[in-house]
């Protein structure tokens, strides 16, 4: 693998750019692997990435039906952070903080993580005692959080219509000062060019049709490019899992939902953070290249179309200009939606399943883009051992039956 | 942008008149003393979520605010019918015509892929080589 480097950067200038090296290789699946990852986005990638660096397990092909990183890892809108209300999803979404501070190292790929903070605004006296709880339960386990009151949010974000002449007037927020946002396409490629470097086959355009199941046991997969072996599957395929474990016979207790993001024309930098509020029900940043970046909820019907509905954005950008009048007349470049796998908590699955050798890590929903690093590490290592990860373990599809839900709708919030 | 007919007012009215309110046809569990942890999770967590035909309700929440259901093609967004609560569908994924042309290969051989191979229940298991 090349490494890229400043002097890289000018070696190739010289020579117009023309011989830089592939990212990864183009490969023939092989008749059988020790591990199969089905879905090449983040997560799954991050996983292959993981099992071949840290766990050894290096014989590995991740199947992909279209082409890396194209779905939800390349459609949402890259907040990362790690504010969650209970002790199990707030050890999982800061092992992925974590891993992210240290993460353009690692894989020698700038995914440009900028650790610019979050607000999430709270608009009535429900909304600051949910605040002030999730605020302590994070200061517990050692995640950076605290509430800040409207003058201080306004020192963090001038733009913020603080004033009470608001329709929901802002009455505080919590605000960590670690989040921030990632260049979502650079964590794919990254975690993809590092899993190649290590032996990973990356199989594109190769779409999973069936399980080869036989006792119980999963002994492979059947794609568009014939069968393939493997004792170890791993499906981490976001918004079309259930579609995947109905082919295994299993059912998940995910609905499939769209949801849209938009993007503005470029703007001069007049964003700082990350704002979000659950009352008004949006969320807005703005990317390195000027653009407001603008998301909200889902479509509230099961849909496995790539797009989303005009109310739904009529609504978000409502809930913008409320938070930011001055941007009433930005006008919106581009729209578009992705397919979220929401669980009834609002907490991801990991987990075994019934068929042997057979595990999902689904159910990330809306909110899944700042685990990336985390949920492919934790699932990586269960995947090696088959056992699963401890910060893994309580997100069992056991949870279902036993009752033992992590109810995290609160900082899930609007969503992500 | 759905243009959805409600059975109840008999006229098609605007997708931001409804709600979407889950899956149909769903049974509260009859004798809650007798009823297993699995069988709750089931009812209160587990949902179809095809690829293909679903049934799903809806209200009218800003028309007549009555519930009725839908079937609807989730992949090509197409809405095949409407019908008042208490009535079954009339057109369901195992319908032969509609298994054709809307290319939706069904829950019952384990397949829902729109454009995946063509459904066979073998598929699952290990053929015999
Ligand atoms: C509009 C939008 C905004 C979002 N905003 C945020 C945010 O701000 N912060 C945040 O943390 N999260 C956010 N999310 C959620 C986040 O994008 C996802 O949780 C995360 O990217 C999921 O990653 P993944 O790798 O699991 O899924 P994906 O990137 O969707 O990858 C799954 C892959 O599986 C493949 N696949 C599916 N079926 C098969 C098959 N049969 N055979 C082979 N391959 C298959 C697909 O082609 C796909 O490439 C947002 C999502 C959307 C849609
Ligand atoms: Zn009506």
């Amino acid at each position: 693998m090349q490494r890229y480097s400043g002097f890289g950067l000018v070696k190739h200038a010289l020579g117009h750019h023309e011989n830089w090296e592939r990212q990864w290789r183009n490969p023939e699946p092989k008749k059988r692997y020790d591990v199969i990852i089905v879905g090449g986005g983040g997560h799954g990638l991050a996983t292959a990435y993981y099992l071949a660096k840290e766990f050894g397990v290096k014989n590995v092909a991740v199947v992909e039906k279209g082409w890396l990183g194209g779905g939800n890892t390349a459609r949402n809108t890259t907040i990362v952070r790690s504010n969650y209300l209970w002790d199990e999803a707030g050890r999982l979404y800061n092992h992925s903080l974590d891993l992210w501070k240290g993460l353009s190292q690692d894989l020698n790929y700038n995914v440009m993580f900028s650790q610019r903070g979050v607000l999430n605004l709270g608009h009535t006296l429900q909304d600051m005692r949910d605040i002030q709880r999730r605020v302590h339960a994070n200061r517990l386990n050692g995640i950076d959080s605290e509430v800040v009151t409207p003058g201080q949010i306004k020192e963090i974000e001038p733009q913020l219509d603080i004033s009470s002449r608001a329709r929901y007037p802002i009455m505080g927020a919590s605000w960590q000062k670690s989040a921030g946002v990632a260049r979502h396409d650079a964590v794919a490629w990254g975690y993809a060019r590092g899993a190649d470097a290590l032996g990973v086959d990356l199989l594109q355009n190769t779409e999973v049709t069936g399980f080869k199941i036989r006792d119980g046991k999963i002994l492979g997969v059947h794609t568009n490019r014939g069968d393939i072996e493997a004792n170890t599957v791993g499906c981490v395929a976001a918004g079309n899992s259930g579609v995947l474990a109905n082919m295994a016979g299993i059912k998940l207790p995910l609905e499939s939902h769209p949801l849209q993001a938009l993007v503005s024309e470029p703007l001069k930098p007049i964003l700082n953070t990350v704002t979000m509020s659950n009352h008004v029900h949006g969320y807005i940043s703005q990317s390195d290249k000027g653009d407001l970046v603008i998301g909200a909820g889902i479509d509230g019907y099961v849909g496995y179309g790539q797009r989303g509905s005009y109310p739904t954005i009529e609504h978000t950008l409502q809930a913008i200009v409320e938070m930011f009048p001055m941007f009433s007349r930005v006008r919106m470049n581009r729209q578009w939606g992705g397919i979220v796998d929401t669980c009834p908590d609002a907490c991801p699955i990991l987990s075994k399943t019934k068929v042997k050798g057979l595990y999902f890590n689904c159910g990330w929903g809306t909110g899944g883009f700042k685990a990336t690093p985390g949920s492919g590490h934790v699932f990586a290592a269960s995947l090696a051992k088959g056992e699963m990860h401890p910060i893994a373990a309580p997100f069992s599809i056991d949870r279902f039956h036993t009752g033992a839900l992590i109810d995290e709708h609160g900082a899930a919030g609007v969503a992500h | 942008m759905f243009y959805i007919f409600c059975p109840y007012c008999k006229e098609h009215r605007e997708e931001e008149e409804f709600h979407a309110r889950g899956q149909a046809h769903l049974m509260r569990p009859s004798d809650p003393d007798n009823t297993s942890d699995e069988e709750w999770g089931d009812y209160l967590f587990f949902r179809n979520n095809p690829r293909g035909i679903h049934h799903e309700m809806w209200v009218h929440s800003v028309g007549c605010r009555k519930f009725f259901n839908i079937t609807r093609n989730t992949a090509t967004y197409e809405i095949l019918e409407t019908y008042p609560m208490g009535e079954q569908p009339t057109i369901t994924a195992a319908t032969p015509d509609v298994r054709h042309e809307q290319g939706v290969q069904v829950a019952d051989g384990g397949w829902q892929t729109v454009g995946a191979r063509s459904e066979n229940k073998a598929l699952n298991e290990e053929a015999s080589s």
